[in-house]
């Protein structure tokens, strides 16, 4: 580095800087958690369906998963899912005659689909509370009134349910975009926290990469619980305040 | 099948007889920066509760920083960064030198300084939960302010949030996987040597989960059974469940 020269220009935009990088990092990690936010909820709503749903067998497979992936570290599952779940899926569409040898799963897919199947684990569990906490009474009128389950659900259970979910969810969005994080051991995804250690090893300005690292994922934080105290005060008109 | 019973004996042979005396490495990450971020937390706690602008202010941006940035930023930070800072500075010939050079004293202090912001927000909840009428009683009796702290605030503030606590030792417990990822050879760590040596992914990784779910066990049953210990007068029935959230 030239002498006289200032960290700041480090992020220069462009190829003298680093701005560039770290914003498509940030760029990618948003993505990564909005997509692993879907997937979870969608795991979520299965998982709670299966622990409500009164058979054993479908409480039992719910239960167990719901366990095992809140018992494990992070940094276990998405190793273990990522490696399994990119073999697997190549094992069978190479069996299926769909793909060749040479095919590689996609590492962002791959890494959004494991870590997606971890938070569902939790998902499920601030789903079936919000489930629970709407009054049995609104479900047995909606089916006296004659609505089969698909109807039930989108105009009495859901609406209702979400407001009861939404702490929990908010939460559990704060997670997801620090657990995206996480990828950075997989080496293959160049999200915030890769492209602050790319920009770090090569400039050798660890504690000032990882400053603007952490910075810009508080960045994320902040502007999330701001959006989610709007959601939440939303969510609750209507509602008497206790 | 023969791939099955390979990997099998892998992680019979191989995997386990190495996986296991790391055991006490995580072990001692969880316990030493639970015991400081505990101690820290109570500070943290109390500055939080507090009226005074000069002292919640930063304590809220110290628990806002360490929960609003992901553990592995944090350590990255404290380890490249303020590790690759010390060696121009005179720590490089102090008595600190030979514990700084090693990745399990920066994880310690990650591990502790996290744990201090996640366990001073519970602390926090607990304090202002207590009820009004108990601390009114203690000044009723003419205690002082330290003292009605220490008799009544602070033990009830820490019977009702036992249940949160032990949930968060377990996520410590979890967190500390993330040590391997700055050299220290924890479960983690070792398990990451063992698969890039023998090129296998599925053996290591499932001795590893074994572990941590044995572990993770044992801990509920220990935690479990101090609760029902310190909240033995309380009625209803109070579980150590699994952290409903990770760090």
């Amino acid at each position: 580095m030239n002498p006289g020269k200032s960290v700041w220009d480090l992020l220069a935009y462009g190829d003298q800087g680093w701005s560039d990088e770290l914003l498509a990092g940030l760029w990618l990690t948003l993505q990564i958690s909005v997509c692993t936010y879907i997937v979870g909820f969608g795991f979520g709503l299965l998982g709670a369906g299966m622990k409500l749903s009164g058979n054993r067998i479908l409480f039992r497979i719910g239960d167990a998963y719901t366990t095992i992936m809140r018992a494990l570290p992070e940094l276990l599952l998405l190793l273990l899912l990522y490696y399994s779940g990119t073999t697997t899926l190549k094992d069978i569409l190479v069996a299926l005659d769909l793909a060749s040898e040479e095919f590689q799963i996609n590492t962002f897919a791959a890494a959004v689909m494991a870590l997606g199947f971890i938070l569902g684990a939790y998902m499920t569990e601030v789903l079936r509370g919000a489930i629970q906490s709407v009054p049995k009474g609104q479900i047995e009128a909606a089916r006296a009134y004659g609505m089969h389950f698909g109807l039930r659900f989108r105009r009495v259970l859901f609406p209702q349910m979400m407001r009861y979910a939404t702490p929990g969810m908010g939460n559990l969005w704060l997670n997801t975009t620090k657990d995206s994080s996480l990828i950075v051991v997989l080496g293959s995804v160049p999200e915030l926290l890769s492209a602050s250690r790319g920009a770090a090893a090569a400039t050798k300005h660890y504690a000032f990469f990882y400053g603007v690292c952490g910075l810009l994922f508080l960045l994320i934080t902040v502007t999330s619980m701001i959006i989610q105290a709007r959601i939440e005060k939303r969510l609750g008109r209507g509602y008497r305040r206790v | 099948m023969a791939d099955l019973l390979d990997g099998l004996n892998f992680l019979v042979t191989v995997v386990m007889p190495r996986l296991l005396p790391t055991i006490q490495i995580t072990l001692a990450l969880t316990f030493i920066s639970g015991v400081i971020g505990l101690l820290l937390s109570l500070p943290v706690a109390v500055a939080r509760t507090s009226h005074n602008p000069a002292l919640w202010v930063p304590a809220y941006c110290y628990i806002l920083l360490m929960r609003g940035t992901p553990l592995l930023v944090q350590m990255f930070f404290i380890y490249y960064g303020i590790g690759s800072l010390l060696p121009g500075t005179w720590v490089r010939h102090s008595w600190l030198w030979p514990y700084l050079r090693d990745g399990f004293w920066y994880a310690i202090f990650a591990l502790s300084l996290n744990e201090a912001g996640y366990s001073g927000e519970i602390l926090r909840g607990a304090i202002q939960a207590v009820p009004h009428g108990e601390t009114e009683a203690g000044r009723a009796f003419g205690m002082t302010n330290w003292l009605i702290f220490w008799r009544i605030t602070l033990p009830r503030a820490i019977r009702i949030c036992l249940p949160t606590m032990t949930g968060e030792i377990i996520l410590l417990l979890k967190s500390t996987s993330l040590a391997s990822t700055i050299t220290v050879f924890e479960i983690m760590g070792e398990d990451a040597y063992i698969r890039s040596e023998s090129f296998r992914t599925y053996s290591p990784l499932l001795g590893a989960a074994i572990i941590y779910i044995v572990l993770v066990f044992l801990f509920t049953r220990v935690l479990y059974w101090v609760e029902r210990h310190l909240n033995k007068d309380r009625l209803a029935p109070v579980s150590v469940v699994l952290p409903t959230a990770t760090h």
